[in-house]
């Protein structure tokens, strides 16, 4: 058979190499960009008002890397979400994974009783959460993909039921613990931006990492998946299996996040719709550490806010979830309008 | 046979509505109520049955609402709660509260009820602004919708440090419902039986201005008037209960589905219906975790998305009316 | 040499194809045909293992679709299906770009740029390489699919109804790209085809699949034919030869 090549290098595919050349530096630039924003907010957030320099430091300095690992967590979470479904409306939060990590760590308590778990480590408690997080995320939204002619909207708004469901339940299990038990849990569940759960920063940095680690091998097939589940496979991907391994890191991912600082909803839509506008590129190589430093600009800027302009009268989740449901909406009508 | 299941209901009804007037902290038994003493009838007519009127009138009114919205906007999924009603009625309760702090209960109705209206004609407008070719797509608008509101209502709530009283009246509940507290839901009564009145008007309001104009009806005037029941039965019921999640979805869903789309036949049925479904609730959620009760709003969410998810599921695509 | 032996494909108990036996020599352009529901798509697919099958077997040049690994079949076989949804922004360079994947995953070097080039020259998508799919005619947008195929540089090219879509200018440079892919390359095409004045005119072999089974193969001659065409379609359509072609006349 004959191949089909161009002899040594002709004109075309010497403008392509520098096309091609032009184009990373760009993004890198975009990137360092990026980064020196965020930089610069961070310093502004540890060194703003300072009177006990002994004492802030340590304290904001852990307040930023709750911020940095959650950052990181919702940002690439939502982006392999996204590819993985091929859809740019979606993120975990939105199908409702947030929620179930709140109902797990609800039942757990209701299961084993607040003495126990008091004299079990934080550390395990999140490793057992994750453990199970990971179980039924792979089987629950396994079951709802493979469904064939299923359409996206459909999964949403089941996804959104499944989030009130998780929640009602939530709520509900929590009134039927035993109050001592859950006097003695309550400020370990509830996690928000102003009271990150500190605790479990060194057990989160390992899992990020690790799950990162774990997942670059497969960056560049993500690329792929981009076009569909019938070219991923026709393009030598194992699709199936892919997605399950994606399911897994984005288990664990949205976990760290949860556990940390709450359920962020809709935070992911907005940072990696963001990232793809403004890298213009595909490259998930590119447009994750992209997504992962806005999302950080987003919250160490946000909570500077919040901190210094509006004095604690406000929430950031709060204004969070307002500017990203308007984005979702925004999304949603032009999605389907266009059709 | 539809007769006699309308009947079996109604008995059921009736019966369940004795049970609960019985369920309480304080010992009251039928037998006893004879010789009860000043404290016993204090509490069954203070609290008793004040929260059974509430009950019945919530979950009637609600679930007629739910089927008139239905009608209206030609889509199954289509409620109080996912078309951001009741999210604008807290909104409006909020602003009240804010602004005219000392307001009467009339007062903050009228606000909570001129913001439920301007949310659902929003609603409204964005469904016609957005030519859907999925029918799901309505309900997850309306939810997202709501939830925008609701967000826009905690971040003033937090501002004005009224986050305690906002997940009050957000939290759908009827411990609260004491004699003096709640006659506002009488309100929702007329407007229940109006829409019976009107039902066949709205069914053919729904097929669209021009369709139901050119057979004669006042399209403009029924439009009007069934908003205006749905954002005024929807102010009542967050004033005295708070925000109760589904309701009006499922009901009507169900007695469509056994029933059909003729609404005149259908509409007792659903006032039946809710009022049991809310009973029910009421009954589960005071006796589960006796003597502590939980809220309505935490036992119709669970059972509310249950419902809903075997809804979807099962209805899917044939959810247009 | 691609072997089909005795697939079978249900959806609940309905089979979609059933218990097909096939063979498609190597080389030329080789097209399904039949009404709507006959499994035409369903088979193509199974060929090339996008859709697992319920019993038989499936070789390609001896080797078994379904256990062999995806990566290997990629650079073997290849397949462009109807739907084709992105949720990003590509170029036309970078899709076909794509069409490396299976020889370097995603680290392009300079001889994946010669392919790339010659595959984009070849559909004559050089002035557009570097403008977005988005920005395009549908019939741009096909022809840079093609040209993704083309740089997957594979022995055998399966298309699913290319040709919807298309009007007839950019149908008809579709179709002469898949005979010269056979005749400069030595490819061998498979199509999956609704027109069968396009199949006729085209063809080296044409395969008519009814209800998921195989009611006919042949050559043009063999199944452009009124008593052929009658069985497949239930439909009587005259023939007529025009400029050696024979044409199905079924409009009326």
């Amino acid at each position: 058979m004959q191949l089909l090549r161009k002899e040594s290098g002709t004109v075309a595919a010497v403008t392509a190499a520098e096309h091609e050349q032009r184009q990373l530096r760009s993004l890198w630039l975009k990137l360092v960009f990026l980064a020196l924003i965020g930089g610069a907010l961070i310093a502004l957030f540890l060194t703003i008002n300072v009177t006990d320099w002994g004492f802030a430091l340590p304290r904001r300095g852990r307040k930023v890397v709750a911020m940095l690992l959650v950052g990181f967590a919702v940002a690439y979470s939502s982006v392999m979400f996204q590819t993985i479904t091929n859809n740019r409306i979606l993120t975990p939060s939105i199908i409702g994974f947030d929620s179930m990590y709140m109902l797990i760590q609800t039942v757990i308590v209701y299961l084993f009783g607040g003495i126990t778990l008091a004299m079990m480590s934080r550390e395990l408690l999140f490793v057992i959460n994750v453990g199970l997080m990971v179980l039924f995320a792979s089987l629950l939204y396994r079951w709802l993909f493979r469904r064939e002619g299923r359409n996206l909207y459909f999964l949403v708004l089941i996804g959104i039921i499944f989030g009130t469901l998780f929640g009602s339940f939530t709520s509900f299990m929590q009134r039927m613990i035993d109050p001592n038990d859950f006097t003695v849990l309550q400020d370990r569940m509830f996690a928000s931006f102003n009271s990150v759960n500190e605790d479990l920063l060194l057990i989160a940095s390992a899992a990020i990492v690790l799950v990162t680690l774990y997942s670059l091998r497969f960056l560049r097939s993500l690329d792929v998946v981009l076009l569909g589940r019938d070219q991923a496979i026709n393009l030598g991907v194992a699709h199936a299996n892919l997605v399950n391994r994606c399911m897994v890191v984005i288990a664990v991912l949205i976990s760290v996040s949860t556990a940390l600082v709450g359920p962020i909803t809709f935070f992911g839509l907005l940072v990696a719709n963001l990232a793809y506008q403004y890298m213009h590129t595909y490259r998930h190589a590119f447009v994750v550490p992209a997504a992962s430093l806005i999302s950080v600009i987003a919250l160490v800027g946000g909570q500077l806010l919040v901190e210094r302009v509006f004095t604690f009268s406000t929430s950031l989740s709060v204004i969070i979830n307002f500017i990203g449901g308007i984005y979702f909406l925004y999304l949603l009508l032009r999605e389907t309008r266009r059709d | 046979m539809k007769r006699g299941s309308f009947v079996a209901l109604l008995i059921l009804l009736v019966l369940l509505s004795v049970v609960s007037l019985f369920i309480g902290v304080r010992n009251i038994t039928p037998w006893g109520l004879f010789q009860a003493s000043e404290d016993q009838l204090q509490v069954f007519f203070i609290s008793r049955v004040p929260r059974l009127i509430a009950i019945l009138t919530a979950g009637a009114s609600m679930s007629v609402v739910g089927l008139i919205m239905q009608q209206l906007a030609r889509n199954k999924f289509v409620s109080p709660s996912t078309a951001g009603t009741m999210e604008s009625a807290s909104l409006g309760v909020l602003v009240a509260t804010l602004m005219f702090s000392s307001a009467s209960v009339l007062h903050k109705t009228a606000i909570a009820f001129v913001f439920a209206l301007i949310g659902t004609v929003i609603f409204m407008r964005i469904l016609e602004y957005a030519k859907y070719k999925d029918v799901i797509i309505v309900p997850l608008v309306g939810i997202m919708f709501g939830n925008v509101i609701g967000a826009f209502t905690t971040f003033l709530a937090l501002r004005y440090d009224l986050l305690q009283s906002l997940n009050g009246w957000m939290n759908g509940d009827f411990s609260g419902i004491l004699r003096g507290r709640y006659e506002l839901l009488y309100i929702a009564v007329p407007l229940t039986i109006a829409s019976y009145i009107f039902a066949d008007r709205f069914t053919l309001a729904g097929m669209g201005a021009d369709f139901a104009t050119n057979l004669g009806l006042n399209y403009r005037f029924v439009v009007n008037l069934g908003l205006a029941i749905i954002a005024l039965s929807s102010s009542v019921v967050v004033l005295t209960v708070g925000s109760i999640p589904y309701l009006g979805l499922i009901v009507p869903n169900v007695v469509t589905i056994m029933l059909g789309d003729n609404i005149r036949k259908t509409l007792p049925f659903t006032a039946t219906l809710g009022a049991l479904f809310v009973l029910v609730c009421d009954i589960i959620g005071r006796t589960i975790r006796y003597p502590y009760e939980i809220p309505i709003s935490l036992v119709v969410g669970v059972v509310g998305s249950a419902v809903f998810l075997f809804l979807i599921l099962r209805r899917g695509v044939y959810a247009t009316a | 040499m691609i072997e089909v032996r005795n697939v079978t494909k249900k959806y609940g108990s309905k089979a979609v194809v059933d218990n097909v036996s096939l063979t498609i020599a190597r080389g030329g352009v080789t097209s399904f045909i039949g009404p709507n529901g006959a499994g035409k798509s369903t088979l193509l697919s199974i060929i090339s293992r996008l859709m697992p099958y319920d019993h038989g077997e499936v070789l390609i040049d001896g080797q078994s679709v379904a256990r062999s690994k995806s990566n290997d079949l990629a650079k073997k076989i290849s397949i462009l299906k109807q739907e084709n949804h992105i949720s990003v922004r590509l170029t036309i360079r970078e899709l076909v770009s794509f069409g490396r994947f299976p020889y370097s995953q995603g680290r392009l070097t300079k001889e994946d740029q010669q392919y790339i080039d010659a595959a984009i020259e070849y559909m004559e998508l050089g002035d557009l390489q570097h403008r977005y799919l988005d920005q395009l005619s549908g019939g741009q947008r096909q022809r840079a699919y093609v040209a993704m195929v083309i740089c997957q540089n594979t022995d055998y090219v399966l298309l699913d109804e290319p040709l919807n879509n298309l009007d007839m200018k950019h149908a008809v440079q579709i179709m002469r790209v898949m005979r010269r892919m056979v005749e400069d390359l030595g490819k061998t095409v498979i199509l999956v085809l609704h027109d069968i004045n396009f199949a006729s005119c085209y063809s080296d072999t044409i395969v008519a699949l009814k209800d998921g089974r195989v009611v006919h193969q042949g050559s043009v001659e063999q199944i452009i034919n009124t008593q052929a065409l009658h069985d497949i379609y239930d439909m009587h359509i005259p023939i007529e030869v025009i400029n050696d072609q024979r044409i199905g006349v079924y409009f009326t």
